[in-house]
């Protein structure tokens, strides 16, 4: 169980995982995540679930090294296992014909969007995807979302590759242009999605967003990941993760997402400096 | 009855515990037990009543006056067997049940001294026993039968461990990476050490019981797919993990955890080690606890051993009307935790960076009881006033998790969200029986063990009959 079948570099410090967990490929639907832990002493994150292969009994996970755990789980080979990994949690995503779906990736998000792009396809929308990233050194998933959409649309932060600027301004031109959207699928940094909320919110265009915030067990139990949508709040782990857009308090999930800043600075120092710290 | 005691035998022999000055800063456990010639002490203290009451007081029926009969004479493994005819988690219920409201309260003692320390004695059974090693004792043979056990906490390990001594086939299905349920992720080091409850799994697990943790029933595997993979009867042990919020302005601050966060950051996750555990938790110099409950009284003692100055749990009701166990609130003034009774929280003020800075609370006045019997808290108008905090944990209970009910079908639930089920733990479903937190409110470890009993004998009794069909 857990075993890593393989890993592959997608991009700078983004990894993809494929790992061996039958019973979570057979539930799985595009939306939902897993927890992991990867040692003794470590933290549960949550993980999207990329991809699934029942037959394989494999998931597929991807990872950007941004803090201790994600480090540590970089450092796993293949046959290397997962010590602790739960799910598939989370409410599965709306999946229906809703005629033309704009799907958005921000950065790492893109590894959310894709499962999300795959099954809408599926369903018989026409999907226009805009994935976007700091540079192109950090763009994941290209070539699958490019196969899975009708249009792609590439933009780059310092302009490297496609569009130089940012995913709301393809969104916008789009807007723009009349073309006509039924759908928007947001899923990317909490700036992004209150972007690209503020951008479709005028013109009335139902829109999505799948929400990041920290979270502990990930089964409901401890409120770590409450969100305000609404007015309501909503634990993102089971009522979620995917909310109205137009609804979400994206402040308070920014607020929210910095409350253990220090704490993660504290945990890749030297541990000298940790124990002057405590 | 038995004869008048003396006035020594009135009083019982004191339980040792870490002088409050010690015990604020570590998570060590507080309460030291008895060491053997105070259990026999203690134990000779007890007149054998002929119709004992206490008996009637324990929600698992345990014959306490011959447990204790056995200490008195020394004979401890004796003790330990006869308390587990009844209770295979006695090293956790000697810590953690309300004895002063059950077998304690119906102590003959009780009326003109010091009750019998029925609880500290079971305790020094159990723990006489850790320390010499376990006994296995002989299972019932194989009927062949399969049992799923959802949720590893007390209801779960009980019914678990009970149906396994009967000879079926149990496997327990726990959520989390770790068994216990509240054991581990609720009720902290210091009133609870891990290696007990570790070793209690460990007993269950010796029983034949398997524990595969990681699997979320209503996710992983449905409880149809239990039945679908062969098993005979499915028992719900799932407790109460939904955490309960106030809905009032800013609860959604930074620096405002629930209960549930709060202690399973520092129970299961070991955050109180950080960084040396890689889970961070906040500490906050001035805390504000709401609730009084059991897990007020947790995270209260917690924050303060995480470095917290000035720390005040508020409550709306009085002391009186507090659910938390008697000791516990003795242990937490003792720290130098403040009780603020007759009081609510109304609303929490934050700082430009989403913070929380202050809590505004409404003072309260009892009125006539409710339908709990308590007497009601009523708001006095006009009386807010605000108090400077850094952390906030709202501790006012916690409901089922609904994974459950919403993914089995047929899978009746009241108004609370609780499983409805009749006096045996029987659910709506066929083949389907629940007990603790997840069917009933009382909210207590032992009463969780005690209907979950009652479930796996009915359990039983279902396959028995199934068997002979």
């Amino acid at each position: 169980m857990n075993e890593i079948t393989e890993v592959k570099e997608l991009a700078q410090s983004i990894k993809m995982f494929k790992v061996r967990a039958p019973e979570i490929a057979k539930k799985h639907k595009p939306g939902q995540f897993v927890i992991l832990r990867v040692h003794e002493k470590g933290e549960r994150i949550p993980l999207t679930i990329a991809d699934a292969d029942s037959k394989e009994g494999t998931i597929m996970l991807i990872s950007q090294e941004v803090g201790k755990t994600t480090k540590m789980l970089g450092q796993l080979r293949r046959a290397d296992k997962i010590p602790d990994l739960v799910g598939p949690l989370g409410k599965p995503s709306e999946v229906e014909r809703f005629g033309q779906v704009v799907i958005i990736g921000g950065g790492v998000g893109t590894a959310v969007a894709y499962p999300d792009a795959r099954a809408l396809k599926k369903a018989g929308n026409r999907l226009i995807s805009i994935v976007g990233a700091r540079s192109k050194d950090l763009l994941i998933l290209e070539e699958e979302m490019k196969k899975t959409s009708d249009e792609l649309y590439v933009t780059t932060d310092d302009g490297s590759k496609g569009h130089h600027g940012f995913v709301t301004d393809v969104l916008k031109e789009l807007i723009d242009r009349q073309v006509e959207i039924d759908r928007v699928v947001a899923i990317g940094p909490a700036i992004m999605m209150k972007a690209v909320a503020n951008i479709t919110r005028p013109h009335r265009i139902k829109t999505v967003v799948n929400l990041n915030p920290i979270m502990v067990d990930g089964t409901g139990m401890c409120g770590a990941c409450r969100v305000s949508v609404g007015g309501q709040t909503k634990f993102a782990c089971v009522d979620g993760p995917a909310f109205d857009g137009h609804e979400v308090d994206f402040d308070l999930l920014m607020a929210r997402l910095r409350t253990y800043m220090e704490q993660e600075k504290i945990a890749m120092q030297p541990p000298k400096t940790n124990q002057a710290g405590r | 009855m038995a004869a008048k005691p003396s006035e020594k035998l009135l009083r019982r022999v004191p339980v040792r515990r870490l002088p409050p000055e010690v015990r604020r800063r570590t998570f060590d456990e507080v309460s030291l037990g008895y060491n053997e010639e105070e259990a026999i002490a203690e134990a000779g203290r007890c007149l054998k009543c002929p119709s004992p009451f206490c008996i009637k007081g324990c929600p698992v029926e345990i014959e306490i006056p011959a447990f204790i009969e056995c200490i008195k004479k020394g004979d401890f493994s004796g003790a330990i067997a006869k308390l587990k005819e009844k209770n295979n988690l006695p090293g956790i219920c000697g810590r953690v049940c309300p004895q002063e409201l059950q077998c304690e309260a119906e102590c003959i003692f009780g009326k003109r001294g010091a009750p019998i320390a029925i609880g500290a004695l079971e305790r020094f059974a159990a723990d006489y026993e850790l320390k010499k090693g376990v006994e296995i004792p002989e299972k019932a043979k194989s009927t062949g039968k399969r049992v799923a056990v959802v949720g590893s906490g007390p209801a779960g390990l009980t019914a678990a461990g009970d149906l396994a001594k009967l000879g079926h086939d149990i496997t327990i299905f726990e959520a989390l990476h770790l068994p216990g349920g509240v054991l581990v992720y609720g009720i902290p080091e210091f009133r609870l050490p891990k290696s007990i409850v570790k070793a209690e799994v460990e007993y269950v697990r010796r029983l034949g019981v398997e524990v595969k943790t990681n699997v979320i029933i209503g996710r992983t595997l449905t409880v149809e797919d239990l039945f679908e993979s062969g098993c005979d009867a499915v028992f719900i042990g799932s407790g109460a993990g939904s955490p309960w919020f106030m809905r009032v302005p800013g609860e959604n601050l930074n620096g405002i955890y629930s209960a549930n966060e709060f202690l399973t950051r520092c129970n299961l996750m070991k955050a109180y080690a950080f960084p040396e555990y890689d889970t961070p938790v906040h500490s906050g110099k001035r805390v504000a606890v709401i609730g009084g409950g059991n897990a007020a009284m947790d995270a209260a003692r917690t924050a303060l051993r995480l470095g917290g100055e000035e720390i005040r749990i508020i409550y709306r009701r009085s002391r009186d009307e507090m659910p938390a166990r008697a000791e516990e609130v003795r242990n937490a003034e003792e720290e130098g935790v403040t009780l603020e009774l007759l009081a609510n929280p109304t609303r929490y003020l934050g700082s430009k960076e989403g913070w929380v800075e202050r809590v505004e609370c409404l003072k309260m006045e009892l009125g006539s009881p409710d339908e709990s019997g308590r007497r009601r808290p009523v708001p006095m108008k006009g009386s807010e006033y605000l108090t400077p905090i850094d952390l906030g944990v709202v501790a006012i209970g916690a409901g089922p998790n609904p994974l459950i009910a919403q993914t089995t079908e047929g899978l009746k639930v009241g108004d609370d969200e609780r499983f409805i089920v009749d006096e045996q733990g029987k659910t709506s479903r066929d083949r389907i029986w629940a007990a603790g937190d997840v069917a009933s409110p009382e909210g207590t470890v032992i009463h969780a063990m005690g209907n979950a009993k009652k479930a796996a004998l009915a359990i039983h009794n279902h396959l028995a009959k199934r068997a002979s069909a």
